[in-house]
């Protein structure tokens, strides 16, 4: 032994401790495992590599993946990510933390989730927040259970055929094992008034899948009156300047912090948010934090209202959730102070006029016809002259992720403030030269 | 650790920024009925100041890098530094989650060559990775297991049974699911009795879910009979891998009869708890549940990728050589703190435990509680275990030292665990009124209850 | 040692029931308080819920724990004690005086289940 860096113990350690124990070997501890299951066989796996080797392994594995600009949105945004995040987010005394049940020696943990907390609710407008989802669709999931617990006995889930379809997939699954019926439709006036009497909730896109802003003038009156609650799942980097799911008359307020400066991951880890009015804080899901002091006076910061949660309520308890996204909430609290209100506006001005650019130009080349009508922020969809599915592989031929079909047929693009333009000239180009 | 009172909101000045980016030329509305009436108030802060405000956060937290972290049930094991390099290589974090195939090759291979690790490790057939946690694993491995019944028409099976000395998460991930709860108790022993769950098995159940070895640390040697008994009622039995610790590369569940389990990477896989996430909970099914395996969509796009890029390092360094000792040393060192501390503390079940263990509180308590030796601890550096859980007993302390500590570590732990006991006794003023050398004493929880204050107000 | 009233039913789950009329007016004894420690919310149920004896209908919550509320008789519930929504410390100081839920009783046979106190005092032992 000793030759393996991540375990301390020496052959003279091993052979004190058994001593100190009273058993002879190793095996010896697991005596009470009956002997079949002691696995005799070699493990299918790799022989152990050197850290250099592994490096290189993941570098090659890395290479394999193309190396693309992306102009797709859909749920995953490319936004710039300011340096300080990932070196303060790596720092081991948040990173190799667990979460925070001794307060005294957590207070850095439980200060940034109180201060992501207030962030959240000033981006919404709404009076509490949890301490973070693992992201967005899981958040509208834990949402559309939130509706039913606090209607009690309805048991009806009216969807907006606008969200996101990853977003429907969740939720949608999440209600199927509970019982919970889901309508997903594009008429929510309808769906309202055919369900008003099971009808426990409503979730409807700020912005939808094809990028337009929704207009939701007058929608949380028609919820309301049928006594269900509005749920609005949100963009947090729009909210900065869109008009907010509480002047909207929404109840809850859910969506994905990724927007806030998270790398794309391949799809993950992001981060979900969730906020609600008071009436509603003692249902909300997930970790509180709350202020308080302690003996001497000072201001500290502990977990709270845990009476709902699983570990006491177990199979009563409103969700089985018992973690957060903890580091990632982290992650979006920096971008916000990074950011502050300025900064958020200015990311959602250069989104505004390089996605009006870009779908200027495309329409300019005379190779698409326009959707919609309404407004856009960042993303955008268009229908393609030539097949869809086509124009993205070419696309991604020339080093571009753009153009991603939708069921529809049309082509969703997708401008932050990272692509110049530049950048957006080199696509627009590219797709003028496919067309030939 | 000293104490820092700013909230970033108190360090804020109108017009100052922290952004770098180039001036927008305007285009965007403002006002209109789809634009919000005022900006919303973040804080106006430089980039010094919010790297030196969360530097400063930061130094009032305990992480596994600060100091021994021996918390029950969680698996606080030693993060390799190599695995957040490959976490962060800008080949995996530049890649959008909705690239067709041909672009993702590098990507995919991770999550190949990590399911057949993790297949070779349980004896799983085929792995899941949607899930983003171990409660999330449970809820996604319960909606395979109904998945699985409804598949054969079996309408019937309305009920799962949890141990009593369950994590809370079980019943709740089941009750999730829309099943009703039926509770197996557990002989004086500890294990699940046996004889109790004869009674339960019927044409109603679902499955059963375990925790093996249990949340006490103690495997469930009837793990066969127990098998027979549920799969012969048509039954599943799921694994709750929060303790696969110990087995690792020592046994697999797979070869006990488990159908489906899930993992914890971000315990059992070295992966960083990050305060509480993000963790990463992937389920693993045997042969008969396969055909369901990918019917649950439980998150967005494919679960927490850069997580699993860790748990893959970590098992490329183990290897099919090193992985031998991993769960062995866990066990080893849980039952050297048992040993070494059974004379100051209860000990209730003294049979050889496997990664972690159960006191119910001093032997001598001289008005004392777990909760007052919990804090002690914080005094003298440690983080403390887990506390009044398992419910079973009144003044629970639960120990996990986990492979990755020192016997060096364990001793100076051992010594400060008995100079505590020893101090309960002869002047317990010292445990009441702990923690001391903390940033904060101890909040008041009932005011944080009662009056919630969720949000900063200037 | 808990107080116990002379006068009141006491159920196995430690509930108390005064009689009035057809009304059972409902709290959690002296001791399931104590049991509790601070108890920081009350989660009632709302009026005109009916709930059959031995249904759980709300809990009382502390920092650390939480107790259900089981229903001693079957009913539906008239009123709820909404001071205790602002100060659910009422039920820590004085368990016998700060009611719960008043429940219009459907099956008054259901009270010769309950304890009374010097059978609820055995109880505790």
């Amino acid at each position: 032994m000793g030759t393996f860096c991540y375990f301390p113990h020496t052959e003279e350690d091993i052979a004190r401790m058994l001593e100190r124990i009273g058993v002879k070997s190793l095996d010896d501890l697991y005596s009470d495992v009956p002997a079949d299951f002691i696995y005799k066989g070699e493990y299918d796996l790799p022989s152990a590599m050197s850290e250099q080797e592994v490096r290189d392994h993941f570098a090659r594995l890395a290479s394999m993946n193309r190396k693309l600009k992306v102009f797709v949105g859909q749920g995953a945004y490319d936004h710039c990510t300011p340096s300080a995040i990932p070196y303060l987010t790596s720092r081991s005394e948040f990173l190799t933390a667990y979460t925070p049940y001794q307060c005294e020696i957590s207070q850095g943990t439980l200060r940034y989730i109180f201060e992501w907390q207030t962030m959240i609710c000033r981006l919404t407008g709404l009076d509490c927040s949890n301490a973070s989802m693992y992201d967005g669709p899981t958040a509208a999931a834990e949402a559309m259970r939130m509706c039913v617990a606090c209607t009690r006995k309805r048991n009806t889930v009216l969807l907006s055929a606008g969200l996101l379809p990853h977003v429907i997939a969740t939720v949608r699954s999440y209600a199927k094992y509970e019982g919970t019926q889901i309508i997903v439709s594009d008429d929510l006036a309808g769906g309202i008034s055919a369900h008003a009497s099971d009808l426990a909730g409503v979730i409807v896109p700020s912005i939808d899948r094809d990028g337009i802003i929704r207009d939701l003038e007058g929608l949380a009156e028609q919820v309301h009156a049928a006594g269900a609650l509005l749920v609005e799942y949100c963009d947090p980097s729009a909210l900065g300047v869109l008009k907010t799911p509480a002047e909207w008359g929404a109840d809850i307020a859910v969506g994905d912090g990724q927007p806030l400066g998270i790398p794309l991951n391949f799809g993950g880890p992001y981060v979900g948010f969730m906020a609600c009015r008071k009436d509603y804080m003692r249902k909300l899901p997930g970790r509180i934090v709350g202020q308080t002091e302690d003996a001497a006076g000072r201001r500290c910061f502990v977990l709270t209202l845990q009476a709902r949660e699983q570990h006491i309520r177990r199979e009563k308890a409103t969700s089985n959730i018992c973690s957060n996204q903890s580091l990632m909430a982290l992650w979006c609290t920096i971008y916000l102070s990074l950011m502050g209100p300025e900064g958020l506006r200015r990311v959602n001005g250069l989104c505004w006029e390089r996605s009006h650019y870009l779908h200027d130009e495309l329409l300019k080349t005379g190779l698409f016809d326009e959707v919609h009508e309404g407004e856009f922020l960042k993303e955008f969809v268009l229908k393609p002259h030539i097949p869809a599915e086509r124009l993205m592989h070419a696309l991604l031929d020339a080093g571009y992720f753009a153009a991603l079909p939708t069921a529809e047929g049309n082509v969703s693009f997708c401008v932050t403030e990272k692509h110049g333009k530049d950048e957006i000239d080199g696509l627009v180009k590219t797709v003028r030269e496919l067309a030939r | 650790m000293k104490y820092y009172d700013k909230l970033i909101f108190e360090l804020s000045r109108p017009g100052r920024t922290g952004f770098s980016l180039p001036a927008a030329e305007g285009g965007m509305p403002v006002g209109g009925k789809l634009w919000r009436g005022s900006a919303p108030e973040l804080p106006e802060v430089s980039e010094p100041d919010v790297v030196r405000h969360y530097t400063n956060l930061s130094q009032m937290n305990f992480g596994v890098d600060t100091g021994f972290y021996p918390l029950g049930s969680c698996t606080m094991k030693y993060n390799p530094k190599l695995n957040e390099e490959i976490a962060a290589m800008p080949g995996f974090t530049g890649q959008h989650p909705l690239q067709p195939k041909e672009s993702t090759e590098g990507s995919r291979a991770v999550f190949e060559e990590l399911d057949k690790a993790l297949a070779a490790i349980t004896g799983m057939k085929r792995f899941t990775f949607r899930p983003c946690a171990g409660a999330h694993g449970e809820l996604t491995g319960l909606m395979l297991m109904k998945e699985y019944h409804l598949g054969r028409g079996d309408l019937a099976r309305t009920k799962v049974i949890v141990p009593d000395s369950a994590h809370g998460t079980n019943p709740a991930s089941a009750a999730c699911c829309g099943y009703e709860i039926v509770v197996v108790k557990s002989k004086a022993d500890g294990l699940v009795d046996v004889e109790d769950l004869k009674p339960l098995l019927g044409p109603d159940i679902a499955g059963i879910m375990m925790t093996n070895p249990n949340t006490l640390g103690l495997f469930e040697k009837d793990i066969k009979e127990i098998a027979e008994l549920v799969h012969g009622c048509g039954g599943l039995l799921y694994y709750d891998g929060a303790n696969m610790n110990p087995l690792l590369g020592v046994a697999r569940p797979g070869d006990m009869g488990f159908d489906i389990l899930h993992l914890n990477l971000h315990k059992t896989f070295s992966t960083p708890h990050g305060g509480g996430g993000p963790g990463s909970g992937p389920v693993g099914v045997s042969e008969r549940v396969l055909p369901y395996l990918d019917i649950p969509h439980v998150s967005g796009f494919h679960g927490n990728f850069t997580v699993m890029l860790r748990a893959l390092a970590y098992i490329l360094m183990l290897g099919r050589e090193n992985i031998r000792m991993a769960g062995r040393l866990a066990t080893l060192n849980a039952n050297y703190v048992k040993e070494s501390l059974k004379d100051c503390y209860r000990l209730p079940i003294p049979s050889v435990c496997k990664h972690e263990f159960v006191f119910d509180g001093l032997l001598e308590p001289n008005g004392t509680t777990t909760l007052d030796v919990a804090k002690r601890l914080l005094d003298y550096g440690f983080h403390a275990p887990t506390i009044y859980f398992p419910l079973l007993f009144h003044q629970a302390i639960m120990i996990e030292p986990t492979e990755t500590e020192s016997p060096e570590t364990l001793d100076a732990f051992i010594e400060v665990m008995r100079k505590i006991a020893e101090e309960a006794r002869t002047d317990p003023g010292l445990l009441h009124s702990a923690p001391r050398t903390a940033p904060v004493g101890r909040p008041d929880e009932t005011r944080a209850a009662r009056q919630p204050i969720l949000k900063y107000e200037a | 040692m808990s107080k116990i009233v002379d006068g009141l039913l006491y159920s196995e789950s430690h509930e108390w029931v005064k009689v009035d009329g057809n009304v059972a007016i409902v709290g959690i004894s002296d001791y399931a308080q104590s049991e509790l420690g601070d108890i920081t919310y009350v989660d009632m149920p709302e009026p005109d819920d009916e709930f059959k004896a031995g249904d759980d209908f709300g809990a009382v919550e502390s920092v650390k724990t939480s107790g259900e509320i089981i229903a001693p008789v079957s009913g539906k519930v008239v009123a709820c004690n909404t001071e205790l929504a602002e100060h659910p410390e009422l039920i820590n100081e004085d368990a016998y005086s700060a009611w719960i839920v008043k429940i219009e009783m459907s099956d008054r046979s259901e009270l010769d289940s309950l304890l009374n106190a010097s059978a609820y005092a055995k109880l505790l032992g």
